[in-house]
């Protein structure tokens, strides 16, 4: 590949990361079409199912979502070589670490460390099963008025309409009751995983 | 601004973070929150736990797209790689090893057999069998062409003599006044043709008549000192000899004439050549040409060739053939008049005296 394709295949993968990181349906399908066969190779030649293969994939562009809303994402390589060693370093993981039988596929010529990527990634999935788990806790409407407020960020004058309140004062008081709720789930949690 | 309530303060929070204040009350609100640093925490708080449940709700929505997206995809397409089994694996592990052992192998094996000379052999094989087989060929198409495949008895260079000549063979008398035969193969591509008798003398000769068909060729002594013998002892007997025939040869496979004794052991030469007897006796190259005789002293043949890996299989040309093919030579064409010995005065004779008279008129053939 020469320079030129090369700058080229970068930055249409450049487009690929920026739609994941807005979630880009569309993206997500093109990523899934041209990466997860190779995975699906990778996972079943060694010892796992199309389904693992998914769960893989999944993780693995979960890990890639995650890097990039750090902000912090420097696409070094290609895609593919990227998601492939994403990918093949949880699949071993999985796999319980018998790196002895593990047989690559592709054999990269450069193996991109990932382990930093999936460090932070581990970090953020505690945080959201935190986040989950609160969320869960917390019940409906709460929890239902809180997403709408904060996440879509409908105003409180849509909410008393939708959840049925007979003034925006009780709605307000309703809304600070839940998110004070939700914080103290939230930091409990968050505390008793700390200590 | 007095100290107003936390929620109060959440709800004028929400209100900054959405940017739903105007100029005045933002201010406000930012200097309160300057000179309550515990609300400022609060509000930086407040803050990055939105940020937390944003990024949860994101990232919830991704995953649920992506699951989405691989319920979509064939889950009960059977992936095309099968399961290998532990052999393809140590095959795929391996295959490098393995093929550069077999060139390796390879390699060795034949550089082996060439420098151990296989191949020469092969060819040495090959080639004798090739001739073989030529020669083979050469007589489905002529028959009589059997000196082509038989070895020829002259055509090796006698060691000792390259010097003096090229081919020796053996010729003899069919006329006193100096018409000498001898096989074809024996002058052919012949510069100089010389006869040498027993005595020492040598004489040279003219290739007056070829017969390459019956392997036959008939000299002249042209030479100057010969004197013309008286005629020859011997009769040529034209009528088939019976096969256990008692046989004997007198020839120059070396210098020196050699006397060979033996029997006729079939009717017919080489690949059934009927023009010529096979005889069972010892001949070596230098024979060819020689007269072969009956115990009464009849000339019955002239020794051609032996077939090569069969012992005791020596070949002679027929008379009849002899007698038929000088009988072609147009007879105006020669100098003096062919005149067949009619006259026979071995009958009877002991072995020795037979040689003693016979020997005279048998000339070493020397080709140059």
């Amino acid at each position: 590949m020469d320079k030129l394709d090369k700058t080229i295949s970068l930055e249409s993968d450049r487009k690929t990361l920026t739609g994941i990181a807005s979630g880009d349906a569309g993206a997500l399908k093109a990523l899934y079409r041209d990466y997860f066969p190779m995975v699906l190779h990778m996972v079943v030649q060694n010892s796992g199912t199309a389904e693992e293969a998914k769960d893989v994939f999944q993780e693995a562009v979960i890990v890639l979502y995650d890097r990039i809303s750090q902000g912090k994402f420097e696409l070094n390589s290609k895609l593919k070589t990227y998601l492939y060693a994403v990918c093949r370093r949880l699949w071993l993981k999985q796999l319980g670490g018998y790196e002895r039988t593990f047989q690559d596929v592709t054999h990269y010529e450069e193996t991109i460390p990932v382990e930093d990527d999936l460090a932070v990634h581990e970090e953020k999935d505690q945080q959201m099963a935190l986040m989950e788990l609160a969320l869960n806790q917390l019940g409906e409407p709460c929890r239902s008025i809180i997403q709408e407020f904060y996440v879509m960020g409908r105003s409180m004058q849509e909410i008393c309409e939708k959840f049925g309140y007979t003034n925006a004062d009780n709605a307000k008081n309703q809304k600070y009751k839940c998110l004070q709720r939700l914080k103290k789930i939230y930091f409990t949690a968050n505390n008793n995983e700390n200590e | 601004m007095n100290r107003i309530s936390d929620q109060e303060f959440m709800f004028l929070a929400d209100k900054y973070l959405r940017n739903e204040l105007d100029g005045r009350e933002r201010s406000d609100f930012k200097a309160y929150c300057a000179a309550n640093p515990d609300r400022a925490d609060q509000l930086r708080t407040h803050q990055l736990f939105l940020e937390q449940l944003k990024a949860h709700v994101d990232r919830k929505a991704v995953k649920q797209t992506l699951a989405a997206i691989a319920n979509e995809y064939p889950a009960d397409e059977k992936p095309e790689v099968k399961r290998e089994t532990t052999l393809a694996t140590l095959w795929n592990k391996y295959k490098i090893n393995s093929l550069i052992a077999a060139s390796v192998a390879i390699v060795a094996v034949f550089s082996t057999l060439w420098l151990s000379g296989y191949y020469k052999t092969i060819e040495t094989t090959t080639s004798n069998y090739s001739a073989l087989r030529r020669d083979m060929n050469t007589v489905k198409r002529n028959v009589s062409a059997q000196n082509a495949v038989i070895n020829s008895i002259n055509s090796e260079q006698r060691k000792g003599n390259k010097s003096e000549s090229h081919f020796g063979a053996t010729g003899f008398l069919v006329s006193a006044n100096g018409y000498v035969v001898t096989n074809y193969h024996v002058v052919k591509d012949a510069d100089s043709v010389h006869l040498q008798n027993i005595a020492g003398e040598a004489f040279r000769a003219e290739v007056l008549y070829i017969d390459p068909a019956n392997d036959l060729a008939l000299l002249h002594i042209s030479d100057s000192t010969y004197r013309p013998l008286k005629s020859a002892p011997y009769t040529f007997k034209e009528s088939t000899s019976a096969i256990g025939e008692e046989v004997f040869t007198i020839g120059f496979p070396r210098d020196d004439m050699v006397y060979g004794q033996g029997y006729l052991s079939s009717l017919t030469g080489y690949a059934g050549d009927t023009t010529a007897y096979q005889i069972s006796i010892p001949v070596n190259p230098g024979n060819s040409g020689g007269p072969v005789l009956d115990s009464r002293g009849n000339v019955i043949g002239i020794i051609s060739g032996k077939q090569n890996g069969l012992d005791g299989a020596s070949f002679a040309i027929k008379t009849e053939a002899l007698l038929k093919s000088i009988s072609a030579i147009p007879q105006d064409s020669l100098s003096d008049k062919l005149l067949i010995s009619k006259k026979n005065s071995l009958h009877g004779l002991a072995r020795t005296e037979q040689i003693r008279r016979v020997q005279d008129y048998v000339y070493m053939v020397k080709v140059f």
